[in-house]
């Protein structure tokens, strides 16, 4: 719910060189609201500078496979990866929300936890973990949350074999 | 790092739950981190925020749930403690897990709701307006009037619905018993209107992207001032038994405080944020339908206690009356669902005259309605708190992602900052008080 701003919904990538900038990381709007794009090594400085800034409450944090959808719209200096962590940042103050958007590769999906500066993403992290496994390094207890512990897989990403219970009388049994 | 984290939490047996002191990293013991949801470095230096005398080796870890019944559903609370007094504690979900949000992905847009509105199965109609408030700022579509309107009725009615319900628990676990009864009761009342309107108990599946799914049923007005003339003096006599009850404050007062850095740091959102007195309301600070055109107060408590949590609750009720009471004045007339055939399916009479309504309908329900390309999070302010709703969408009739924050899921990280130093009696008051639902805490 960030004040709007007229034409923000075209998602152009625009030039390099006119780039909206914040804390040095890229900016675009989607429906009005503002996205900042920091790459890995920059994510930790950038949600330190946005708490400064006044955003100082982590309303959400969560992960987002685009395996199957890689030709997403992103500003031109961000290199689309398999995963995305996307935290929702809060400031009371402003009453304003920014949303960080990070890019993890698929090799080594592994992000700076914030933890340390937002104690509220603890169970959030782990929900990310679990779901999708991404792994926060520095978080205290990176463990499953919602699936039981010696759990296979992690249920959100897209290439996570749903399967099926095999129901009794529905398939000959050779086939069960 | 990664590596063995990679590895380590693939089947890692007992890591989920609270360690005993001798497996616990000394730093970490100190800090209460790693076992224990963190608590505030501030809070950790004071060696003497417990008034316990400390014999190492005989402290005790317990388990409360998950088939404790007082922790509303399949909650599961670790409890380490020293005599009588809880020192760590750890709440471990996840019971009541049943991968709705790898569901939503597979639902259509017009699907959704009847999938969400099963997460917090207390208040269902929010999930189901932030979900369709974030598809239609996807769709960048505007829903009529009266569409608004009439979801700021249903909310309102249900927010009364489920704080009524928290009355009658949280009497219930406290030991006031007859108040379960008096808060079931009420909350009868409110759910015979909403099964009135959408012809279900629960689980409505009423707001949809585009509007509402029916128009109000004929009398509507006279139903629900009549609900609220009901309930309002019943609140007063809730007063008279709980609020006033010497019993009751002594089991509630004091106990579970949190303080407004340790709330805020754990994102805490709802009644536990503003028992703090942090006035923090999303209606009021950030409005969305509209709220903005009427009148309510933000109620606030001061100290972090339950009895404040109860207080505010109790408050909110009478507020919500308020509300609907100036709701049902300005409900205007018009369409409840936006009439726009790529959205919503067409009146049931154009079906039979016209060939071209018949083919959107058909369209609609077989193949759902595309939602273009991008990704939003839209929150609103439930009963619990902050209720958001992320989406991303690919340009398919389904949602790419769908991602819920629930409030309870991030309330109940406060548990071990509420619980730590009060005795282990106090437990059952405090868990009520942050007054979680586990249909959306473990979604």
């Amino acid at each position: 719910m960030s004040t709007a701003t007229p034409g923000a919904e075209a998602d152009a990538p625009a030039p390099a060189a006119t780039e909206e900038l914040l804390h040095g990381a890229p900016v675009s709007w989607s429906r009005g609201q503002q996205v900042v794009h920091p790459t890995r090594e920059q994510y930790l400085a950038v949600v330190t500078g946005l708490k400064a800034d006044g955003y100082a409450f982590c309303s959400d944090l969560c992960g987002v496979d685009y395996l199957t959808h890689s030709g997403r719209s992103l500003p031109a200096s961000v290199a689309p990866e398999r995963f995305e962590v996307v935290a929702n940042l809060l400031s009371m103050a402003q009453k304003a929300r920014v949303r960080v958007r990070v890019q993890v590769p698929e090799l080594d999906p592994t992000v700076a936890s914030v933890v340390e500066l937002y104690p509220g993403a603890e169970a959030m992290e782990r929900e990310a973990w679990d779901m999708l496994g991404i792994a926060f390094d520095g978080h205290p207890d990176l463990t499953r949350i919602l699936m039981p512990e010696d759990w296979e897989g992690h249920p959100l990403r897209k290439d996570y074999d749903t399967g099926r219970v095999p129901v009794q009388f529905k398939f000959p049994a050779r086939e069960r | 790092m990664s590596d063995d984290v990679w590895r380590g939490a693939g089947t890692s047996e007992g890591a989920q739950e609270l360690q005993s002191r001798e497996d616990t990293d000394p730093i970490d013991l100190l800090r209460e981190k790693g076992a224990v949801l963190r608590l505030p470095e501030g809070r950790v230096l004071m060696s003497d925020d417990v008034s316990v005398e400390m014999t190492e080796d005989e402290t005790m870890i317990i388990n409360m749930g998950p088939q404790h019944p007082s922790t509303h559903g399949v909650l599961r609370v670790m409890m380490e403690l020293e005599g009588e007094t809880v020192l760590r504690s750890k709440p471990v979900i996840g019971y009541l897990h049943t991968g709705m949000e790898k569901t939503g992905e597979d639902l259509s847009y017009l699907q959704g709701p009847t999938n969400v509105t099963r997460m917090d199965y207390l208040s269902p109609m929010f999930t189901e307006l932030t979900f369709a408030l974030a598809v239609e700022k996807l769709l960048e579509i505007e829903v009529p009037e009266r569409a608004i309107w009439i979801r700021m009725l249903v909310t309102e009615l249900n927010r009364m619905m489920s704080h009524l319900l928290f009355m009658a628990t949280n009497g219930m676990d406290i030991g006031a018993v007859s108040m379960m009864i008096y808060g079931w009761r009420e909350r009868e009342l409110v759910l015979a209107f909403l099964e009135k309107v959408t012809g279900l108990r629960m689980n409505y599946n009423y707001i949809r992207p585009g509007g509402v799914a029916v128009d109000l049923p004929a009398g509507w007005r006279t139903d629900v001032l009549e609900l609220c003339a009901a309930i309002e003096p019943r609140l007063d006599e809730y007063d008279e038994l709980l609020t006033g009850q010497l019993i009751f404050r002594q089991r509630t007062e004091g106990v579970g405080i949190i303080s407004q850095e340790e709330a805020l740091a754990l994102s805490a959102t709802g009644p536990i944020l503003r028992s703090t007195g942090i006035d923090w309301d999303l209606r009021k600070d950030m409005p969305y339908l509209h709220y903005e055109q009427v009148e309510f107060d933000v109620i606030v408590g001061q100290y972090g206690d339950a009895f404040e949590r109860y207080a505010i609750r109790l408050n909110e009720i009478r507020e919500s009356i308020r509300l609907v009471r100036q709701i049902v004045e300005l409900v205007p007339p018009g369409d409840y669902r936006l009439q726009d055939k790529k959205v919503t399916p067409p009146p049931r009479a154009r079906i039979d005259e016209s060939m071209e309504a018949l083919i959107h309908h058909f369209k609609i329900f077989t193949e759902g309605f595309k939602v273009p390309e991008g990704e939003v999070y839209v929150p609103v302010e439930s009963p619990r708190g902050e209720l958001g709703c992320y989406i991303v969408s690919d340009g398919s009739p389904k949602p790419y992602r769908l991602h819920v924050r629930g409030p309870s899921f991030v309330n109940l990280q406060t548990l071990p900052v509420m619980l730590r130093g009060g005795v282990i009696a106090d437990a059952v008051a405090v868990i009520s008080s942050v007054d979680p639902v586990m249909g959306e805490v473990d979604r």
